[in-house]
């Protein structure tokens, strides 16, 4: 993708301008679908029916963003302007940015950095300060406390979401995400839930593989804020955590934003987990790993993390902050630890 | 040691059992919503909702008015001069006579309670609930409905005619209160008399039946 728009724009800044707006169309129909389907999920979880009014419901979201837009957008008037207006792009760009890394299919990938997965880590990262900008911007007590909630929550997760990638990486011996993908292909034995490529021998890996994959879905789950992690935008204690006084279009940039992080990190786990845009059948049904087809199974992988996520989210009750610590300090780091022991182990034999 | 992977376990299984419940309503219980403008429920049998007033029964006593805790009834009457009728016929659906002519008879349902003490004390019957309960409105004022039938040239009119025949009346009073008073006195005591005699025989009558019965 990215050379052929190379040559035919040529290497100059459209092409690189060009290069994401597939990414961002994606994303904000996946925005529209998600924030829908989440209020569906929610309404037939509790045996109610969720928004079925405008064009049966379906049109409901979209009719949401045309109230966003028309909305007031308000600035608190002892609020720190420049930063306060500062935070929702903040907060959108380092997710965005980090879509630069997770490849669609075999031909799109937004830029194919051999230091891929670190690269996602670090920029996601970016987003506490986004949180912590606005939290403190804000001037309310209930903002601020939401950002430094959300700050130690999403630092204290990076750690057991680092430490399990790092499975992934040594067994792939790479950090480029296209590379980690294409290692996966070959049907659904060869991803790396079941221990990626190799001999008989890797099926030894698979508990501890399995416990990687776990510990990687509930931190990243953590890391994007929501239930049974919401502590940062606790309803409620604390109206709204960070976002308290946005309104308006810079509330919707949050709100997209959380909604890109679901899946931004849904393609994640699927990426390094479950062999990414490679179809469960490998090469035994060629129709089906054609670029297209990859790009479905992609977004199903993805879809069906987020729906995890909602199930989640719309079962567990809210975590305290101390159980919050204590799951990722005593068992989630801990775990990981001992599976990257396990793992590396392994390797070296 | 043990504990800790009990703890694990634990957590495990316990959050899948909750996500298998939750999975359980998503797929197979019914949605329990009613959908409303669509879908009603049955209201009530005593529901109490607007009041309505039939005005060709309302005789104008006031008892409403009277009962009302917010006062929110606002009536006025106008005497029906001799000769014309109130409404179509003159009379209420059970044959009573009506004697006042009702050019105002609003109700303001902002402050009503809903309370339906004005419906029990009304001897005809005329002021009830109705099952509407669906009559928000933008301005508070349009929440005053008036129930009269008079337009208001028509109450001018009446109003008018009754003044007049209160003059007339006024004046053969006067007239009557000129004539020498003589003759006056001596019909006192007759008609006394006359109550009293047709009084005691006819209660007699009347109560013995009663009580056989
Ligand atoms: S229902 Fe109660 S408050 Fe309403 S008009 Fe009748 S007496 Fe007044
Ligand atoms: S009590 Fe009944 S008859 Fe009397 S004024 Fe009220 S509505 Fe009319």
């Amino acid at each position: 993708m990215e050379q052929f728009l190379i040559d035919t724009f040529g290497d100059n800044i459209l092409t690189y301008i060009i290069m994401p707006v597939p990414v961002l169309i994606f994303l904000s129909l996946f925005a529209l679908g998600a924030v829908l389907a989440e209020r569906k999920v929610s309404a037939y979880m509790q045996d109610r029916y969720g928004p079925n009014r405008v064009g049966k419901g379906i049109l409901q979201t979209l009719a949401d963003m045309i109230k966003l837009f028309q909305k007031e957008d308000i600035t608190p008037a002892k609020a720190d302007k420049l930063l306060y207006n500062l935070a929702p792009f903040i907060v959108f760009t380092a997710t965005f940015m980090g879509y630069a890394v997770i490849p669609f299919c075999s031909l799109y990938i937004g830029a194919d950095l051999n230091i891929g997965i670190f690269y996602f880590l670090a920029i996601t990262s970016l987003s506490i300060v986004g949180i912590l900008i606005a939290g403190w911007a804000s001037n309310n007590k209930y903002s601020l406390f939401g950002a430094m909630r959300a700050v130690a929550q999403i630092i204290s997760y990076e750690i057991p979401t680092a430490l399990a990638i790092l499975i992934v990486v040594m067994i792939a011996g790479t950090l480029s995400m296209q590379e980690i993908v294409e290692l996966q292909g070959g049907g659904i034995l060869n991803w790396f839930i079941f221990g990626g490529p190799g001999g008989a021998t890797k099926y030894i890996l698979l508990p501890f593989l399995f416990a990687a994959f776990m510990v990687l879905y509930i931190s990243t789950l953590a890391e994007t804020n929501r239930t049974p992690f919401d502590i940062p935008e606790a309803e409620s204690e604390l109206v709204a955590g960070f976002h308290t006084e946005y309104s308006g279009m810079k509330f919707a940039m949050f709100f997209f934003a959380e909604y890109g992080q679901m899946f931004a990190v849904s393609a994640i786990v699927a990426t390094l987990f479950l062999g990414g845009w490679q179809s469960p059948f490998g090469e035994l049904i060629p129709v089906l790993n054609t670029p297209v087809a990859q790009i479905i199974w992609f977004i199903l992988k993805g879809c069906i993390f987020v729906f995890v996520q909602m199930w989640l989210r719309w079962t567990l009750p809210r975590l305290r902050v101390d159980q919050l610590m204590i799951l990722c300090w005593k068992y989630l780091i801990p775990v990981s630890f001992i599976n990257l022991f396990a793992v590396g182990l392994y390797i070296v034999l | 040691m043990r504990k800790y992977f009990k703890n694990i376990y634990l957590g495990f299984s316990t959050i899948w059992i909750g996500m298998m419940i939750t999975l359980k309503h998503l797929l197979f219980y019914k949605n329990i919503t009613i959908q409303y403008p669509e879908q009603r429920l049955q209201l009530p049998e005593r529901e109490r909702n607007r009041l309505y007033v039939n005005i060709d029964d309302c005789i104008g006593c006031d008892q409403c008015v009277r009962a009302c805790p917010v006062n929110c009834i606002k009536i006025e009457t106008i005497k029906a001069v001799p000769g014309d009728k109130v409404g179509k016929t003159g009379e209420t659906s059970a044959g009573k006579k009506k004697a006042l002519f009702v050019p105002k008879f609003t109700i303001d349902f902002a402050k009503c309670c809903y309370c339906e003490l004005c419906v029990f004390p009304c001897p005809t019957v005329c002021i009830y609930m109705t099952d509407v309960f669906e009559f928000s409105e933008f301005q508070r004022n349009d929440l005053v409905y008036d129930f009269t039938d008079l337009t208001k040239e028509q109450a001018e009119e009446k109003r008018k005619k009754a003044e007049e025949w209160a003059l007339e009346m006024q004046k053969k009073k006067e007239a009557a209160a000129k004539k020498p008073p003589e003759k006056k006195v001596p019909l006192k005591p007759e008609t006394n008399d006359k109550n009293k005699s047709d009084e005691s025989p006819d209660s007699k009558s009347d109560d013995k039946p009663s009580k056989d019965s």
